[in-house]
């Protein structure tokens, strides 16, 4: 019963992407902990980071898919929302190193004792705590979206203007985070981490079992959003896409459907930061640029946008194209190398990987059954 | 109430509000009131001193020519225009329309039909009437709640009635435009308003569809005050219902069918002489 309305809830790309997902899960952290390094089968660790680096993306795509491919919102800021988890994962990690500092000061941060401060700013409190700052990874992005959506979807900003303001305030946040006295290690940002929950970042089965942990909440993000989406809510979402004001006037409040779904996903894009920083090592201002919440636009467009698995594919695929871009002699074309994706998925594949396929699958079967249909016919007239 | 009784009371609430008394009328028999209404966009005065009345129950069909304001007044009740002066006012008085949007409008109970079908095109033809049932319509509701589990019946009745029954697995964009004009109609009974605004329901309609769309349009105001607006006299003839003609924003002529279209004035504006 449980299983037919889990089943019930997934269409075959779904199940396929679960399916993948619980697999590369399973498999790849064990492969790097358990095989033998010269086997066939074995997963090197920096294959299992980069992947862990893709799987964060995934993330941050399939929450800018929910806003953009189903509700229409075409944020170009999704990047401050997965900074700001970034930055209260980083809090923590940094809290984490203790007196092992260059300057051995227990009580602050390296980049404090070189600021001369004298005691810990007041936004540091409680970081030192994990529970704490896993709330504040979803708790400050979803805040900071919540009063942003409150005040742009009340006033009935949208389109391009609304896509225009994400992008002001990523680079508004940008801009505060690169000054010393915000208290974020300015240009520099948060690094030099050493511990996780007591276990050191570096070692090999920390760094499994942060691989796992992506991959889990990808999987989790991902039965969240397939849930949004294909309740009553999800409908609504759509509807307020393709046309908002019909919506309106069948009595929907339009801002507050658009605020939920906002909210969510920034909270979504924080976790995903979150889990990239100890990963990567290092947060610092550039994870704010623009150009990062436009890149994860075109992972969605790639992908196939209002497909979710499209999205978490897109940014996969993408961010491949773009490693071996970017390590080689092809490094210097990488930029045009991805605009002209974008331009070639926009024209060639609309709807983008994952949403051409279906279509294609779905005409086959169209034909199957028609072709079936009239052979029926010609069969009974024939009798 | 009693019709009859109401009618003849309502002319007697303006005199006294017309007479001084600039608050409006405490109590009016009618279900949509529309007193001294006029709005102006850039310097044109789209509607001048509107007075309509809807009596609950009835069915009023509103012509005129081009420009003479028949949607407009349609958009300021359902409050996507706000009137620069005048009284709108819902439900026996109990309502200003003025002071709300047009979500507060449409819980109200008053359903609108656009003059360009306007669905829902990447759902199906049962999703865009399942999204209309009336219920809670909030976020946290949409995500729990009932609409998730609404018995295919209740969706199917009303899709016999728009016939579209055959049509509900489709997806709305692909239905032809006659088909999208009932599945708006039934839309608006999945809606269940109190008043039914309906704007040009027969534009680009064949014959046929039209008297479908006629004889549907009367059995919706066996249980629904209904407003249409429509160019087409034979259409309007099919519905049997009191006539309003507005011309350059404001009541030009009230009655039957024939009293209107026998009116001079009414000739002269129609024929533009």
């Amino acid at each position: 019963m449980i299983a037919k309305v889990f089943f019930e809830r997934y269409d075959r790309a779904g199940l396929i992407f679960l399916g993948v997902m619980a697999t590369i899960a399973i498999f790849v952290p064990l492969s790097n902990l358990l095989l033998p390094t010269d086997s066939f089968l074995h997963v090197p660790t920096y294959v299992m980071s980069l992947v862990g680096k893709y799987l964060c993306y995934a993330i941050l795509a399939l929450s800018l898919d929910l806003v953009w491919g189903y509700c229409g919102i075409l944020s170009l800021g999704h990047g401050a929302f997965f900074a700001l988890g970034g930055y209260a994962m980083g809090m923590y990690l940094m809290r984490q190193i203790g007196s092992r500092g260059v300057y051995g000061n227990p009580d602050l941060p390296d980049f404090m004792v070189f600021l001369n401060w004298k005691e810990i700013p007041w936004f540091w409190y409680g970081f030192d705590m994990f529970p704490f700052a896993l709330l504040m990874m979803a708790l400050v992005p979803g805040l900071l979206a919540f009063l942003f959506g409150w005040l742009a979807f009340r006033s009935r900003v949208t389109g391009v203007y609304l896509s225009i303001i994400t992008q002001a305030m990523t680079y508004a946040l940008l801009l505060a985070f690169f000054r010393n006295d915000m208290g974020f290690g300015g240009n520099n940002g948060l690094t030099d981490f050493k511990d996780i929950l007591g276990f050191n970042i570096q070692a090999q089965g920390t760094r499994a079992a942060l691989f796992f942990a992506t991959a889990l909440l990808l999987i989790l993000s991902y039965m969240l959003a397939r849930w949004m989406v294909t309740t009553a809510f999800g409908k609504v979402l759509v509807a307020v896409r393709d046309a908002e004001s019909r919506t309106r006037f069948l009595g929907y409040r339009v801002e507050h459907f658009k605020l939920l779904v906002f909210t969510v996903s920034a909270a979504m894009a924080g976790i995903a930061g979150a889990l990239y920083v100890p990963q990567v090592g290092i947060i610092n201002p550039s994870e704010f640029s623009p150009a990062n919440s436009i890149e994860a636009v075109i992972w969605v467009a790639v992908g196939g946008r209002g497909t979710l698995v499209g999205a978490a594919l897109g940014a996969v695929v993408v961010n491949f194209l773009k490693t071996w871009f970017t390590t080689g002699f092809l490094a210097p074309y990488w930029l045009f190398m991805l605009g002209a994706l974008f331009i070639g998925v926009t024209l060639a594949m609309p709807k983008g990987i994952v949403g051409t396929l279906q279509d294609w699958s779905a005409r086959r079967r169209e034909r199957a059954t028609y072709t079936e249909k009239s052979a029926q016919k010609i069969a009974e007239q024939g009798e | 109430m009693n019709q009859d009784q109401s009618q003849s009371q309502a002319p007697a609430d303006i005199a006294a509000f017309e007479g001084g008394t600039k608050a409006p009328p405490a109590v009016t028999s009618a279900l949509l009131y529309l007193d001294g209404v006029s709005v102006s966009f850039d310097g044109y005065r789209a509607i001048r001193n509107l007075s309509l009345f809807i009596e609950p129950g009835e069915m009023r069909a509103i012509i005129g020519p081009n420009g003479a304001g028949k949607t407009t007044m349609m958009d300021i009740v359902t409050g996507k225009t706000r009137p620069d002066e005048g009284d709108v006012l819902f439900d026996h008085g109990k309502h200003d329309l003025t002071k709300l949007d047009e979500t507060a409008i449409a819980e109200l109970g008053i359903g609108r039909k656009f003059q360009k079908p306007t669905v829902f095109e990447s759902h199906t033809v049962a999703d865009n009437v399942l999204l209309a049932l009336s219920g809670p319509r909030g976020p946290f509701a949409s995500l729990f709640g009932w609409r998730n589990k609404v018995a295919r019946e209740k969706v199917d009745a009303i899709l016999e009635t728009a016939g579209l029954l055959e049509h509900r697995a489709r997806l709305a964009g692909e239905i032809s435009h006659g088909q999208k004009q009932w599945l708006e109609i039934g839309m608006l009974l999945a809606q269940d308003p109190a008043i039914l605004l309906v704007d040009e329901p027969v534009a680009g309609m064949t014959d046929h569809e039209t008297e479908l769309t006629a004889a549907l349009l009367r059995q919706i105001n066996k249980e629904h005050t209904v407003i249409v607006v429509e160019h087409d006299m034979a259409f309007v003839r099919a519905l049997d219902c009191k006539v309003t003609c507005l011309h350059e924003g404001s009541v030009l002529a009230e009655g039957s069918l024939d009293r209107v279209a026998g009116d001079e004035r009414v000739i002269e504006v129609y024929l533009g002489r």
